[in-house]
């Protein structure tokens, strides 16, 4: 950039001075001064021009000196002279110091040039991540919330009396072979501590702790002594539990269907319900849901194939009386729905045992983002 | 539960292909788990007939025939014996693919001569390994037919999974009572007659229990059939139980398999002649032998475990310490399946003078089975207690279809029939004169009738269905209704153990019709905005569980049993949280922590060549079985090089190692999301053993009550876990968390002052071993009202500071309230927190 400059040649004819006669050389100094300021390299120099023009014995000071020795006369005129080349001077000073001091500056910012290419750190939002159990289970809470259903939690170890006995399987029950359950040694009252096999127990306990209405959802691990590709002795369930003195099978269907549709994010699911036995429901079922699979993914409600997701039925009404609840009076429906089963489905993990593996490149890909919060307002599925 | 078609329909008189049959019976509850149809491994052979045999010219074993495959005549060269003209056999044409010999033919050229197409042995169709020649079918068997018709192999096989309450269709003709009453056609009527004895009984039955147990056997019937001739069962009744996957035996075997299957009716047939004296039906009955042993109570559950026999001869004490034992000599059982089974006295055992003959109802004696030449042969009917059947078989680990059906239930009215029927088919199949049948005790009493309001169909399916409707069904299935109108009398049928009460009536009409029949009801809402569904502690957990993976850590799900010697070291494996049948001993202890299976996981991980990471979990950890022992636990582990910023190696610096701070900054970060601050918190050095003594600590609120811990685990604990270093975790309790006792979710008014608060800062020369919080409290309580923020800003040793201290630096911060302070008056503060800290810590300012 180069500096304003208001050459001598160029002055307004109006400015010249009013006399030449002057011993002072008021023009010789002014080109003096000019060309020693249009020379000046940095700003050391420039400095150094403008304390020898300026300064307290700088030459300009010294002309102003001058004046009272001239006659009264002429002193106007030469002040004014003064005066004017001391303008001058001067915005040549400024104009020249602004430029250096950016000239100075855009040669410091060139050295202060980063390499943006680099990558940075994204931070700890983008290493964490919740497991798929997790952020299916808070999917699956939001939909049953939405419902007027709330949350109950039971312990892993429960007793035989919560997991079998109150769930109308008494001891010797064939029932109870199918269960592949885990026992603990005998306690102090003679009976052996199981890790839960179902998450039905929760029922038994919201209901000896509850009056009806009820309606909850428990999720929660469960556990069988079987391990294979599709089964691992600890894996994840959702139990359903309503009670009242008016819900049937019809509002177990509908539930089911506003669920599945929500969970999976479709207009339209496909169901097949078959009759089962469960020794707590009657009539019991078994829920087969409807899917296409289209290369490695698998589309629900599209298709011919079925998989079964749920088993489900009226509670039964020895499970009733087994909580001191009156059967004439009270009625309702239960279902129990695999959460690993349901996540490997929605979001195509094809093996269930990675689940428990706590291997950081799979919690990476099939885990979520930390502020990934299912919401009905902002949807359930990520 | 297998059968086949043909079977079906010798009960069920239907028009319904297999596919629809197949998927009626899923829908009704009868899953079916696979239909098997032989024909189509078949299809490509047909019946042809050899009409002309000749020596091959150049070979001396090979004939060349002239075949009839029905459509056309084709040379076919022979290898086998039995070749010649007139035979009927199976005939795989070129280009079939034959099993056996895993072959596709060609036409080939065999020692010169053409030969299209070839003649099959039971080997080449792996029908089985008979190889001495080709198959000869039957005369009749037409020319160009299909050959799986005319081998009996074009009967398709149906396999389905009966739930444990339907012993009745652990026959088919139970099976064929649910599929008329679905719709499917119509139940044949049964054909069974008595037989009428030619002679008394010779083999006396009783039953030997007391009152208590007499439910053991409540009926046993029986008659003997002298004269039989025994042998190979039929090809009819072969082919029907290989079909089923069971191994023909002889007629007399295989005709209570058969029964067993047809009509869920075990039998047994002993060789009358092997008998001696009458035969009994009793709990085993064990010689005792009585020892006096001084076993303390510890000892007497280990000695019980080692010898099933010991029963304490007096009952226990509390407090006594020593008692004797009666041991009983065990008696055994040499099983039909050729094991030997110890025998104790809950067994429902079937005896004679000889001893013990088999278990009753779960599997019968090696040295009274019938065999080739038994001729005279007692048949058993009899009903065995479900209960009692289940605790034998499963204490001995036998699965036979007698224990499979009487554990569920058998029909109790049907066990003389079921003789009757068994013995016109010994008579059939194998001659002989039957006895008359002897009968001990009384079947046991069906489910009693109840009432029954078919309106309960409405009200707990939402199924409209006329009652005339709800009887059809119900009378399809059995079950006598009497009455009118709608409140009506029910009387299950004898084969329906699980019918009891109005609710079974319920489920049996809905499983016909069909849920997809129930219409789709929506359920009404609570009106207004929807209450939170969680409880106070669920909240928690859930924002824990985000708070931590937004700190970078990566949410695991590990197991919540671990290695016994793990769970040892962290203060857990007691044998009460141990599983009696792990998986494996690597699964077998319940966590007393979530950590050992973090920092193992964590391990892995770096093993598979990730040197750096975070993992946390959230679940229960077992102090105890019960409920209030298994605490809710958020844990997490950062091991190699990660921190809040990051982990691993980056250009602008390698991520810090992880190490105790890290550890206490993520705890504490989970702990202020659940509106603890921070100077709410008490930190101690009290963590647990497992950890780092010096580089470790315990977060309280208040003396007693802990909430978590974090630091670096002690190295040897690290060792033995197999993990490297550098690794920190923190495991925090949730349910210790004390409920928020704010009643109120508006905040308190904003204090926040118009004048400029003063920062001045303090370094003080402490011992090295004082705690810097004892620091921040003491200047903290110097002046309470001006002192609001105390922060540590520096902690130096090494030069200057001499040895055994350390210097420590602090900056306060003064917020003035209703003026500015004076110098005076902060000098004077100034001295307040000196001396303060002095007086707490014995540090002096440094100068």
């Amino acid at each position: 950039m180069t500096p304003p400059e208001t050459p001598v040649s160029e002055r307004p004819a109006s400015e010249t001075p009013a006399f030449d006669t002057t011993p002072l050389d008021l023009d010789g100094l002014e080109s003096e001064l000019l060309h020693a300021i249009d020379t000046a390299s940095d700003l050391d120099k420039i400095e150094e021009v403008r304390v020898g023009a300026f300064g307290r014995k700088g030459r300009i000071p010294a002309l102003m000196q001058e004046v009272g020795a001239l006659p009264p006369d002429a002193r106007k005129s030469f002040g004014q002279a003064v005066n004017r080349l001391k303008d001058r001077v001067g915005e040549a000073l400024e104009a020249k110091q602004q430029a250096l001091a950016g000239a100075a500056l855009a040669e410091k910012l060139a050295q202060e040039r980063a390499d943006v290419t680099l990558p940075v750190r994204l931070g700890p939002l983008a290493e964490g991540r919740i497991h798929p159990v997790s952020q299916v289970t808070d999917e699956i809470t939001e939909i049953f919330a939405d419902m007027g259903f709330a949350i109950a939690e039971g312990p892993d170890i429960e007793t035989d009396f919560n997991n079998f006995t109150a769930l109308n399987i008494p001891p010797e029950h064939p029932a109870r072979q199918d269960h592949d359950t885990f026992y603990f040694p005998e306690g102090a009252d003679g009976a052996r501590p199981v890790l839960r096999t179902h998450t039905s127990p929760v029922q038994i306990r919201t209901m000896l702790a509850r009056k009806p209405p009820l309606r909850i959802i428990a999720p929660g691990r469960v556990y069988r002594s079987d391990s294979d590709q599709t089964h691992t002795p600890m894996f994840h369930q959702v139990e359903g539990l309503v009670i009242d003195e008016e819900t049937h099978l019809g509002h177990l269907k509908w539930v089911l269907e506003e669920f599945l549709k929500a969970f999976f994010g479709v207009e339209r699911v496909k169901m097949r319900y078959r009759a089962s036995h469960f020794p707590f429901t009657e009539p019991s079922m078994e829920v087969d849901i409807g899917y296409a699979k289209v290369g490695d993914e698998i589309r629900i409600g599209e298709g011919d194939r079925w998989l079964e997701i749920l088993g489900c039925g009226m509670v039964h009404p020895n499970v009733l009386k087994n909580v001191g609840l009156d059967p004439e009076r009270y009625q309702g429906f239960a279902f129990g729905l695999g959460i690993d089963r349901i996540a490997m489905l929605k979001y195509g993990m094809p093996d269930l045992r990675a689940f428990f593996s706590a291997d950081l490149r799979w919690l990476k890909h099939y885990g979520f983002a930390p502020l990934a919060v299912p919401t009905l307002a902002g949807g359930l599925s990520s | 539960m297998k059968f086949t078609l043909a079977w079906l329909k010798e009960h069920l008189d239907t028009t319904a292909s297999v596919a629809e049959i197949a998927d009626t019976l899923t829908r009704i509850g009868l899953e079916v788990e696979e239909v098997f149809d032989p024909a189509a491994a078949l299809a490509p052979f047909r019946v042809a007939q050899v009409l002309k045999c000749e020596k091959h010219p150049n070979a001396d074993k090979l004939q060349v025939c002239e075949v009839d495959t029905g459509t056309e005549r084709l040379q076919v060269v022979c290898g086998a014996p039995n070749a010649r003209a007139g035979l009927k056999g199976v005939f795989a044409p070129v280009g079939s693919h034959i099993p056996g010999l895993d072959l596709t033919l060609t036409k080939a050229k065999i020692r010169g001569v053409e030969s299209n197409g070839m003649l099959l042995s039971e080997r080449e169709l792996e029908l089985s390994q008979e190889h001495t020649g080709i198959i000869e079918l039957a005369p009749d068997a037409p020319i160009g037919s299909p050959a799986a018709a005319a081998l009996g192999l074009d009967d398709a096989v149906i396999e389905v999974a009966v739930t444990p309450n339907r012993p009745d269709c652990l026959g088919v003709r139970g099976i064929a009572r649910d599929l008329a009453a679905a719709g499917l056609g119509t139940l044949k009527p049964d054909t069974i007659t008595p037989v009428k004895g030619a002679f008394a009984n010779p083999v006396p039955i009783k039953l030997d229990f007391d009152q208590a147990t007499a439910n053991a056997c409540p009926l046993f019937a029986g008659r003997l059939i002298s004269g039989v001739k025994n042998g190979p069962s039929p090809a009819w009744l072969r082919g029907r139980l290989k079909a089923l996957g069971l191994r023909p035996v002889n007629a007399l075997v295989d005709i209570t398999n058969y029964i067993s299957y047809d009509r869920a009716r075990p039998l047994h047939v002993y060789d009358a002649d092997k008998l001696k004296g009458p035969i009994c039906a009793q709990l085993f009955k064990p010689i005792p032998r009585i020892e006096d042993h001084n076993l303390t109570r510890a000892e007497e559950g280990d000695y019980k475990a080692q010898h099933i026999h010991a029963v304490r001869k007096d009952d226990w004490i509390e407090g006594q310490a020593k008692f004797d034992v009666t041991f009983y000599d065990p008696g055994e059982l040499n099983a039909l399946d050729g094991k030997t089974y110890p025998l104790d006295p809950d067994m429902c055992v079937i005896a004679d003078d000889s001893g013990v003959l088999g278990l009753g109802g779960v599997m019968g004696g090696e040295t009274t089975g019938s065999t080739d030449a038994t001729t005279n042969v007692f048949i058993e009917s009899a009903y065995f207690d479900p209960k009692r059947t289940a605790r034998t078989g499963r204490k001995l680990a036998i699965q036979s279809d007698a224990r499979h059906r009487f554990e569920r239930g058998v029909d109790p009215d049907f066990v003389v029939p079921g003789l009757e029927l068994a013995t016109a088919m010994v008579l059939d199949l194998c001659g002989g004169s039957p006895s008359e049948i002897e009968i001990a005790g009384v079947p046991p009493k069906a489910n009693a009738p109840f009432a029954f309001d078919a309106g309960l169909i409405k009200r707990l399916s939402g199924l409209d269905l006329p009652t005339s409707e709800i009887r059809r069904l119900l009378a399809a299935l059995g079950v006598e209704l009497t009455g009118n109108g709608q409140v009506l009398e029910a009387a299950p049928p004898s084969w329906r153990p699980d019918i009891s009460g109005p609710a079974d009536l319920v489920e049996e009409v809905v499983r016909l019709v069909g849920v997809d029949q129930v219409p789709s009801t929506p359920m009404p809402r609570s009106s207004g905005v929807a209450r939170p569904a969680l409880t106070e502690a669920q909240k928690r957990q859930r924002l824990v569980r985000r708070v931590l993976a937004s700190r970078g850590l990566v949410e695991a799900v590990t197991w919540s049993f671990i290695p016994p010697d793990q769970a040892k070291l962290f203060g857990g494996g007691a044998p009460e949280l141990t599983l009696s049948n792990p998986i494996s001993t690597e699964l077998a202890a319940m966590r007393p922590s979530l950590l050992p299976g973090l920092v193992t996981a964590a391990q892995r991980n770096r093993d598979r060549g990730l040197p750096d990471g975070a993992l946390f979990e959230l679940g229960q950890a077992y102090r105890g079985s019960r409920a209030e022992d298994q605490l809710v636990a958020a844990a997490g582990v950062r091991f190699g090089h990660s921190a809040l910023a990051g982990s691993g190696r980056d250009w602008s610096g390698e991520a810090p190692a992880a190490d105790v701070f890290a550890a206490k900054a993520d705890a504490v970060a989970a702990l202020a999301a659940l509106g603890l601050d921070q100077a709410s918190l008490m930190v101690s050095r009290e963590a647990p053993a497992w950890f780092h003594p010096g580089r470790s600590g315990a977060l309280k609120l208040g003396p007693k009550l802990t909430l978590g811990v974090f630091g670096e685990l002690h190295p040897q604990v690290l060792g033995k876990l197999g993990a490297d270093a550098p690794l920190a975790v923190f495991e925090l309790y949730l349910d210790a968390i004390p409920p928020s006792k704010r009643k109120t979710v508006t905040k308190a008014a904003l204090d926040a002052s118009d004048l400029q608060p003063l920062r001045r800062d303090f370094a003080f020369l402490l011992d090295a071993g004082v705690a810097a919080a004892d620091v921040v409290r003491a200047a903290q309580g110097a002046d309470r009202a001006l002192i609001t923020q105390v922060g540590v800003f520096d902690v130096f040793t090494g030069k200057g500071v001499p040895e055994g201290k350390k210097s420590l630096a602090i900056e306060v911060t003064l917020q003035p309230r209703e003026k500015t302070l004076t110098d005076s008056e902060i000098d004077a503060v100034a001295a307040k927190i000196v001396a303060a800290v002095a007086k707490a810590t014995g540090g002096e300012l440094r100068t």
